[in-house]
């Protein structure tokens, strides 16, 4: 039977790794490549970087922490944040990750996941989506929106419309971050990933909200998600991976124990 | 020096990266003569079956690795890489190497709660034992990621089984030949340990 997968996201901006709160007030909490060695010797499933570089000059950076990643860890990982193209993408999948997130540039270019798809693989092509909650309406039936540009920008694209188009389009799996719960470590948006995982065929990554192993609990059961992200509960060392999976596994949950 | 056969799959310097972690010596190839000659091969893949073969087939890499294994080379085919030693594959509908019978066939699953591509982790069943599965066991979990599937027409060359909706062929090998859906290179630790015993293995079954 299929794991339910526990996956840390690193933020990453100027090669150092960040955390946000709601999107903002990122600071830095340390080295990246260290930090994803830490997980991958705890039995971490899988790595998420997320590149928050403000500045495409020193997009470079990131390529080499892909590299000295990819020379240490053997599960998989991918990366996001600013991917516009199938360069882009390819790029990055040389330098060794596994799959890559395309997020605000799709919704701009919804073909680009076709392309990507193409390029380097259904499997290899993420769908990010950042969701806002804004209440049903004629244009929003599903009651979220679609937000890029790091939340700020509204699109009115309706979430659940979105996430269909991109599997029809060739995303092989999608990620679901939830804006309202992003950093607030109160549990993840469990009624939207519910909505759309149950949706869809391709898995889910739940992401935003979790602070608690109760709230990944949730999302794999309530949520329906087939992943959970966990970021700033692991960074900071207040929780362990182990710990985490430990937890779930008591509470019935298929995950993977062996390292 | 183990040879990873370059066609342009994608996931190439993964494998030789995980080489190089646990020491084995590796170096990557697009030169058919340099396949046909090696003294140990490995045969890695993700992409599409159908554009992998077309490149097998056009550089004469392919052919090389035919030649290859009946000379008696260790093979170790990973993922596409496996899918395309059967005789035939649904994606694309493209011919495969025929070494062993059988069909790469797509996921028709009918619960809608199984979700398709087939990635993660999931737990190995071994169906009967090969010098590369020692130490692995019932229930221990290895990294998938495809949509399609192994299905070999002779149980014998069956070495490992997962379920996912339905149980499905994972290992199979004969001879100096053995390969796997899913990634030693990105399964933690016991898929580096497969590398490791793939690097000292002599090429037989038991």
């Amino acid at each position: 039977m299929l794991s339910k997968r526990v996956i840390a996201c690193l933020d990453v901006r100027d090669g150092k790794l960040a955390k946000s709160v709601k999107f903002v007030d990122t600071k830095d909490i340390g080295d990246p490549v260290e930090k994803a060695k830490q997980y991958y010797d705890d039995g971490l499933d899988e790595l998420v970087f997320y590149d928050i570089t403000a500045s495409s000059e020193r997009r470079g950076i990131m390529i080499d922490v892909v590299e000295r990643v990819a020379a240490q860890i053997f599960i998989p990982f991918s990366v996001g944040g600013g991917v516009r193209s199938v360069e882009d993408a390819t790029r990055l999948r040389l330098a060794g990750a596994e799959k890559i997130n395309v997020n605000s540039a799709a919704v701009q270019d919804p073909e680009l996941i076709a392309r990507c798809s193409d390029a380097i693989g259904a499997q290899s092509t993420v769908l990010s989506m950042d969701v806002l909650r804004v209440g049903t309406s004629e244009t929003i039936p599903s009651g979220y929106e679609i937000v890029i540009n790091g939340g700020r920008t509204r699109t009115g694209r309706d979430a659940l419309a979105w996430a269909k188009r991109g599997e029809a389009l060739g995303a092989g799996e999608l990620v679901i971050n939830s804006i309202d719960a992003d950093g607030t470590r109160d549990g993840y948006e469990i009624a939207l990933t519910r909505m759309i995982a149950r949706a869809l065929r391709i898995p889910v990554i739940a992401s935003g909200g979790a602070g608690k192993p109760e709230h990944l609990y949730d999302v794999l059961t309530e949520g329906c998600a087939d992943a959970a992200l966990v970021a700033s509960m692991v960074h900071y060392g207040e929780y362990k991976i182990p710990e985490l999976k430990q937890y779930l596994a008591g509470r019935g949950i298929h995950v993977r124990l062996s390292t | 020096m183990i040879t990873i056969v370059d066609y342009n799959g994608g996931n190439l310097r993964s494998v030789k990266r995980a080489c190089d972690a646990v020491g084995i010596a590796a170096e990557f190839t697009q030169d058919p003569d340099a396949v046909a000659k090696a003294d140990k091969l490995i045969f890695p893949g993700v992409g599409h079956a159908r554009s992998a073969m077309a490149t097998l087939l056009r550089t004469g890499l392919g052919d090389a690795v035919r030649h290859a294994y009946e000379r008696g080379v260790p093979t170790l085919g990973i993922c596409v890489g496996a899918q395309l030693l059967l005789d035939s594959s649904e994606e694309g509908e493209t011919q495969g190497f025929g070494l062993l019978p059988g069909r790469t066939r797509l996921f028709r699953l009918e619960d809608p709660a199984l979700k398709i591509p087939h990635i993660g982790w999931n737990e190995l069943r071994i169906e009967r034992p090969h010098p590369l599965l020692d130490t692995m066991k019932n229930g221990d979990e290895v990294y998938f990621v495809h949509s399609y599937y192994l299905d070999p027409t002779d149980a014998s060359h069956v070495y490992a089984t997962t379920d996912h909706g339905i149980r499905f062929c994972v290992a199979l090998g004969k001879d100096n030949l053995f390969a796997t859906q899913f990634h030693p290179e990105k399964s933690g630790r016991l898929g580096l340990g497969l590398l490791s015993r793939f690097a000292s293995w002599d090429g037989t079954p038991c």
